[in-house]
């Protein structure tokens, strides 16, 4: 018996065929029969996968599954990794970002990342957020102070900062420096925010601030989200895949993920039969 | 049954007691031999020297008779070389590791370069110093200058600035360099404002330790051909010069005909003890500072 999670979002039509979205909603990434290998190892198989504007887009599947690869594809911070190998297309905006002549530095000042342990600089507060920024040479005081506050009010952070703006980020918490680095992710003004993991290394209160925040900044961006808790995409996510083994089994609206799954395998992974 | 006789191990208790203690006492006289000889060697040296030292012994310029002689070009020599030690070394090694931690593909032409520099590190300073004669002294014409002395020197302490700025920028974490790298900074700003600033404690801890080397170094420059008694005191880096290792060297070797000069030897040998130790508790400092923050 698969579990059923209420959720918040009555406008979701369960029935809408998701691998071509019927919504009136613009797709921000189009991954068409990406295949990646690392060394000999084949990672992801196949993939097939449409990420809508101003959705939550969780990817869940037990560990080794591809899903941290997959999302790290997709601003292509993988090719850290030496040995690594792609084939396939993926279309940001209808452009293919695995084309070289499509640069990286572009591609991440369009798509912020969140990690999964809080990774501030060892700077001040004020710092970090203003890095981004910086590197794309805002050099304003005026302007750079204005990102700051907002970043950080968008990241519902700023009222605990505001009055140590200029110690070392290394002071906070760790969830208030996951908050501090979405802040400093939105600093850079993404169209996309990937999130691998965000709450991984958070406390449950910690964990509710961050996926309350995810909820709003929904909003005005689109968010793929890794996360190993089947509870946290059922809550927040519109739009749920499921990897295993390196393959998309199932994609669809997260409610009918979590209620109907058409695969049997899905249905394991959700009632906790394995992973 | 137990395998374990209590009663058996009670008696052999004494025994194994015995070795135990042995051990300790063999490792802590070990530990002691190094230090006595230190202590004795600080004692000789400054019994030999301390009553020379004075204002006119360390500003006055070099003689032949003890009473008049100074080190005052010694010093203003061992400040020019490390003049050109340290940026030549500072830019050449940093940008080495750099571009080995950095840049260079993991392979086998990299782990290639960087065993040799780790050999390079085991190469004799003279071997350095002769090296230093017939590239800088003599093929470019430079003669026994500072700037040919330093650039040797530079070449001599290389290694270890390499090394130990490899070691630093390798202990920056990577999460630190993603952060930098998914907000779409490209490599050179990554190093710049992040991976360097995060390094940085540990290069220059290598960088005062390479120059504290260098500092004391003697044969290189007596192979370059410094001459045993120069009086002029150099005014740049393109002068003749002398430094304090070297006229310690000098000194010592003549106290057979003057043994006032065994003196002159240890009182140079107690300032450059002092400098060195300056330098190093700066290197410590530094570490202990700035000792892992994430």
């Amino acid at each position: 018996m698969p579990v059923v999670i209420e959720k918040t979002n009555p406008n979701v039509n369960k029935e809408s065929i998701i691998q071509n979205p019927a919504e009136n909603k613009k797709v921000v990434y189009n991954t068409k029969d990406l295949n990646l290998w690392y060394g000999e190892g084949h990672a992801l198989k196949n993939i097939n996968l449409a990420i809508n504007e101003n959705e939550i887009t969780a990817i869940i599947g037990p560990s080794g599954c591809g899903k941290s690869t997959y999302i790290k594809t997709l601003n292509r911070m993988v090719e850290l990794v030496p040995s690594v190998k792609i084939s396939g297309e993926i279309l940001y905006r209808e452009r293919n970002i695995l084309d070289k002549s499509f640069k990286v530095e572009d591609l991440r000042t369009n798509v912020g990342m969140v990690f999964q342990k809080p990774n501030p600089f060892p700077k001040s507060i004020y710092e970090n957020v203003a890095y981004g920024p910086k590197i794309h040479g805002i050099r304003d005081k005026k302007i750079l102070d204005e990102i700051v506050e907002k970043s950080l009010r968008g990241a519902a952070i700023w009222d605990e900062v505001k009055d140590r703006l200029n110690q070392n980020a290394y002071g906070l918490s760790g969830g208030q420096q996951q908050r501090l680095c979405i802040a400093r992710c939105l600093a850079i003004e993404p169209d996309v925010i990937l999130m691998d993991e965000p709450t991984s290394a958070l406390d449950p209160i910690s964990t509710l601030k961050i996926e309350e925040l995810v909820q709003e900044l929904k909003e005005a961006f689109s968010i793929t989200i890794v996360t190993h808790n089947m509870q946290q995409a059922a809550r927040i996510s519109d739009k749920t895949a499921f990897f295993l083994n390196g393959e998309v089994i199932e994609f669809a609206n997260t409610d009918k993920i979590f209620s109907t799954p058409s695969d049997k395998r899905t249905e394991d992974y959700i009632t906790g039969r394995f992973g | 049954m137990k395998y374990v006789d209590t009663e058996q191990v009670h008696k052999k208790m004494g025994s194994r007691q015995i070795a135990n203690n042995l051990a300790k006492t063999l490792f802590f006289l070990a530990t002691l031999f190094g230090l006595a000889v230190l202590i004795v060697l600080i004692y000789r040296v400054l019994a030999d020297g301390l009553s020379w030292i004075n204002m006119d012994f360390l500003m006055n310029r070099l003689s032949t008779d003890p009473e008049k002689a100074g080190i005052w070009g010694a010093i203003t020599g061992t400040f020019w070389l490390m003049l050109v030690v340290a940026p030549v070394t500072m830019i050449l090694g940093i940008g080495t590791a750099i571009y080995l931690e950095e840049y260079a593909a993991k392979g086998r032409v990299s782990s290639f370069i960087k065993t040799n520099i780790a050999n390079l590190a085991g190469v004799p300073s003279v071997v350095f110093g002769i090296l230093g004669l017939t590239v800088f002294a003599r093929a470019l014409d430079l003669g026994s200058v500072v700037f040919a002395g330093g650039l040797t020197m530079a070449l001599l302490v290389l290694p270890v600035v390499v090394v130990a700025s490899q070691e630093a920028i390798r202990a920056v974490p990577q999460f630190l360099r993603e952060a930098s790298y998914g907000m779409g900074a490209t490599k050179w700003q990554t190093i710049k404002n992040v991976v360097l600033p995060a390094a940085l404690p540990g290069i220059l801890t290598g960088v005062i330790l390479a120059l504290s080397r260098a500092i004391g170094e003697t044969a290189p420059l007596v192979v370059i051909g410094i001459p045993a008694l120069l009086i002029p005191v150099p005014d740049g880096i393109f002068d003749k010069f002398t430094i304090l290792p070297v006229q310690i060297y000098y000194w010592t070797i003549d106290s057979a005909l003057i043994a006032e000069y065994a003196n002159l030897a240890a009182a140079t040998i107690v300032i450059l003890l002092i400098v060195l130790f300056v330098m190093n508790s700066i290197a410590i400092l530094i570490r202990n500072k700035f000792q892992k923050r994430y």
